[in-house]
């Protein structure tokens, strides 16, 4: 098409658009979005069968769903596909490698290979129709199945006929690109959680059918007509409660016994002490003294625990807490040798190797810049938006982005070994997880177990000496009544309850630990960009006169065209609606644009730049300068757009918390940034990741519990290295590293309360254990007198755990309505 | 008498019987997926659909030959 008519259509149309904005708005956005992914279409240029598309991407999309009969996809949900605005061409070609298929494949019996792949993107119903209907697009794919909320798609392929990379390839082009990388966490998981189902059906049907034989002995009825059936209901349950005991309660044993071989008494050794003298006690009414037993309250009471354990392990299954540099980087990287393109996976990459890296891509490794231009964009690592220009053998750090065309690079450093990647080698990231866990359960579980232990003996000995015959039934009965089902209950429940509340406000947190290390902060830091930093917008201030309507719409028309953060933010500050196309257009990368619009010459970028002078006057690159036919016209100040709200936030957490800021930037935004946080807080700029790290450290010496609050691969190590680390996320399914808990950015604001209410429900916990001690001293009193029947037992143990549970579960709800959770 | 046993007997085989039904949900997988399901029953298997999988599962059979 000629570029002039191009430009009238789509000025003629930009006017339409106009009109008809002024007609009837909402009728605008049905009929200029795209039909495959709902973006907003610049223009109707690009369309099929009265279909528009923001790109050729989507279109490309269509065209292929079309051709295969797949249109139902567009009828299920509106909108569905996923935007291919920023795709470039990926090459798959490293999936042909026998030693990566391996890994990727979980089961081959050389026809049939079974493969699982993540798919974030997956967001509809209509997404799981067309994951399900691969075998339409791709005849030697058998079945795929998927499970949308861990965003998986399990695939059977004829692996004789098709292989790894067409069904990848085939992933990519319908826009459902599988995130590939090695961890399998995920299936070590599921199977763990799968016992616990099975615990919890044994341990329910023992429960419900050792109640039913015991109600004769509750209500005595007829025990004293037919002792032999009493007998034989005594001897039922026996069987009944032998898998409760040796296999649903078998995690109770497993962790006391951890626990006392560190040394540490938590919260399960009192209850493997009481479940263990249940079942003992049990076991000898039942066989010597032809008594009743208390196995009802022993499969009762694992029942109940069990339940409490399954609704503490809510999980967020697509959330991945434990990911590291490598889901970051790419699996693969092209290589060249003798002038060849190949492309090997990224384990293989070693020093010295010659990497070719294209627009879009990311480097691996620390290497040395050997042809091209590069333009390296290193938000994801320093949080730092605008790309860095690199000159031919100048050192390019692992984990930028080049930006622009293809360059090409000579590694220095093995990926493991590089700057960034090195951070991952340090101490933070070897500690034992469960060193770092002292819930508040385990904390007084200690005194706990001596105490009751200390009343059982002093019980014991007493009777001794006034009834001998006695004094065994009071020391175990002590245990019995003392078992704190109760505490062992409140706390996942809390938790759990706690845990979801968190979650339906957009708070993700890694488990209930979280929650309790949340209550106990006393130190706040923060990340400056990205976390207290809005990503991807930006203040734009014109300094100087203020530019005319039509100044306005020759600069838009520039900067359209160019794909520079700089760019894009000028772009979308100015409300000008119309556009005009250049009829020259050249982009000098790092240092500005240049455009001819209906004889204009248009200059955007630096100040040496427009001003044609060589002088680099070392201001940062945040003011980008105009010029209209070689005459200056001012300046653009660019910074960052702090978060909303962010100054009552600050005062709310400064209430109770130290706070502090760390930046990988320059000291560019100091005074800015005191406006919003006061002059006493502690300020640190051009903080490295190491630096980061380090600073927590030193603030944990000091006997401080630190909450860290950041968003990128940069601050990894302090978010890992802190007590409790919270990334936080415009996306919660995009990449964050590894943390505790994932925040999503429309929920920064409320984070005061979270932490508030984080505080609340330990003090919840600590009421219901007052609570639960009300009940074990009024069961304590029958348990040292020695007169502890199976019927009060039996009573007494859901009777607390109910109400405590109860009381848990309604005083959650209540504070978070009070504090207007959703 | 022994009428209280055979009724005891018959409603532990009776919950047996559901035990089993259970971890064998469990185990095959139902407890998985609680929310894709619910969606795909809602999908409508047209013709051609159901055709297509009929030539799958012949040429899987043809495969495991």
């Amino acid at each position: 098409m000629h570029p002039v008519f191009n430009s009238q259509q789509s000025h003629h149309l930009e006017q339409n658009y106009l009109e008809r904005i002024e007609l009837q708005d909402t009728r605008v956005k049905t009929q200029l979005i795209c039909y495959h992914c709902g973006d907003e279409s610049p223009d109707d240029s690009i369309h099929v069968n009265e279909k528009i598309f923001c790109c050729n991407g989507c279109k490309t999309v269509y065209e292929i769903l079309e051709q295969n009969n797949l249109c139902d996809y567009y009828s299920i949900d509106k909108n569905p596909g996923i935007t291919q605005k920023q795709q470039t061409k990926r090459n798959y070609d490293f999936l042909l490698d026998e030693d990566l298929v391996k890994k990727l494949i979980e089961f081959s019996d050389g026809k049939i290979s079974k493969v699982t792949f993540n798919i974030p993107q997956m967001h509809c119903s209509s997404c799981i129709w067309i994951l399900e209907n691969l075998y339409k697009l791709n005849p030697d794919i058998i079945n795929s199945q998927v499970n949308f909320l861990q965003k998986k798609i399990f695939i059977n392929f004829s692996s004789k006929t098709t292989n790894l990379k067409e069904i990848v390839e085939l992933l990519d082009s319908i826009g459902y690109e599988p995130q590939l990388n090695f961890d399998n966490t995920t299936t070590i998981k599921r199977s763990d959680y799968k016992k616990l189902y099975y615990k919890i059906g044994v341990a329910g049907f023992a429960f419900g059918n050792i109640m039913l034989l015991s109600f004769p002995e509750y209500l005595s009825l007829g025990t004293n007509e037919f002792p032999e059936l009493k007998r034989i209901f005594a001897y039922i349950n026996i069987l009944l409660s032998l898998p409760v005991f040796f296999f649903s309660s078998s995690d109770y044993f497993i962790s006391s016994w951890k626990g006392l071989k560190k040394k540490i008494i938590n919260i399960d050794v009192p209850l493997a002490l009481g479940i263990l003298i249940l079942f003992i006690r049990s076991l000898y009414e039942i066989i010597f003294l032809n008594g009743a037993g208390y196995l009802d309250t022993l499969a009762g009471l694992i029942f109940f625990l069990l339940i409490g354990k399954l609704f503490q392990n809510k999980t967020y299954d697509t959330l991945n807490f434990e990911r590291n540099y490598k889901s970051y980087f790419p699996i693969s990287v092209t290589i060249k040798k003798d002038k060849i393109e190949t492309t090997i996976p990224i384990e293989k990459l070693g020093v010295g190797n010659r990497i070719v890296i294209r627009n879009n891509e990311l480097i691996p490794a620390d290497s040395i810049l050997i042809k091209g231009k590069a333009n390296i964009d290193y938000s994801f690592v320093t949080g730092e938006s605008i790309p860095a220009t690199k000159v031919n053998g100048e050192t390019i750090f692992a984990g930028g982005r080049q930006i622009g065309s293809a360059i090409e690079l000579e590694t220095i450093k093995e990926v493991s070994q590089s700057y960034l990647t090195q951070l991952w080698n340090s101490k933070a990231f070897n500690k034992e997880e469960e060193s770092k866990i002292v819930s508040f359960a385990n904390s007084i579980s200690e005194h706990f177990t001596i105490a009751i232990l200390l009343i059982g003996l002093t019980a014991a000995t007493y009777w001794y000496f006034v009834n001998p015959s006695l004094a065994f039934n009071s020391f175990t009965a002590v245990l019995i009544i003392a078992c704190p089902c109760a505490l062992a209950l409140s706390t996942p429940f809390t938790m759990g309850n706690t845990l979801r509340i968190f979650g339906k406000n957009k708070f993700y947190l890694k488990n209930t630990y979280a929650i309790e290390k949340l209550a106990a902060v006393d130190t706040i830091v923060l990340d400056k960009t990205g976390t207290i930093t809005e990503n991807g917008t930006s203040e734009v201030k014109f300094i100087g006169d203020a530019l005319t309507g039509k100044e306005e719409f020759l600069i838009k028309s520039t900067v359209r065209n160019s794909s520079h953060p700089l760019s894009l933010a000028i772009y979308n500050s100015l409300t000008n609606k119309k556009i005009e196309s250049t009829d020259y257009f050249d982009e000098e990368p790092g240092k500005g644009i240049t455009a001819v619009i209906n004889g204009f010459e248009i200059k955007i970028g630096s100040k040496s730049f427009v001003n044609e002078k060589n002088i680099d006057d070392g201001v940062l690159s945040t003011k980008v300068y105009v010029s209209f036919n070689r005459k200056v016209r001012g300046y653009f100040n660019i910074s960052n757009k702090y978060r909303d709200g962010l100054k009552k936030i600050i005062f709310e957490l400064a209430q109770s918390n130290k706070i502090s800021i760390l930046s990988g930037d320059n000291e560019s935004e100091k005074n800015r940034l005191q406006e919003f946080f006061g002059n006493n807080k502690e300020m640190l700029f051009n903080q490295s990741p190491f630096d980061k790290l380090n600073y927590i450290t030193s603030l944990q010496q000091n006997g401080n519990k630190v909450l860290m609050i950041g968003d990128g691969l940069n601050d990894a190590g302090a978010l890992k290295q802190s007590d409790i680390g919270i990334s936080i996320s415009d996306d919660v399914n995009n990449f964050s590293p590894a943390c505790d808990g994932i925040l999503d950015s429309n929920s920064f604001s409320r984070l005061s309360d979270f932490i508030k209410f984080a505080k609340k429900s330990k003090n919840i916990i600590i009421s219901s254990f007052v609570l639960s001690t009300v009940y074990n001293l009024f069961g304590l009193y029958y348990a040292v007198s020695g007169t502890l029947s199976p019927i009060i037992a039996a009573v007494l143990m859901p009777v607390s755990s109910i109400s405590v549970v109860l009381f848990t579960t309604l005083s959650v709800n209540f504070f978070a309505r009070k504090r207007k959770f959703n | 008498m022994s009428v209280i046993l055979i009724l005891i007997i018959a409603s532990l085989l009776v919950a047996g019987g559901f035990l089993i039904a259970y971890i064998w949900a469990v185990r095959s997988g139902q407890y998985d997926d609680k929310f894709t399901p619910s969606v795909r029953i809602l999908f409508e298997d047209s013709k051609k659909n159901s055709e297509h999988r009929v030539q799958n599962a012949e040429r899987k059979e043809k495969n495991i030959e």
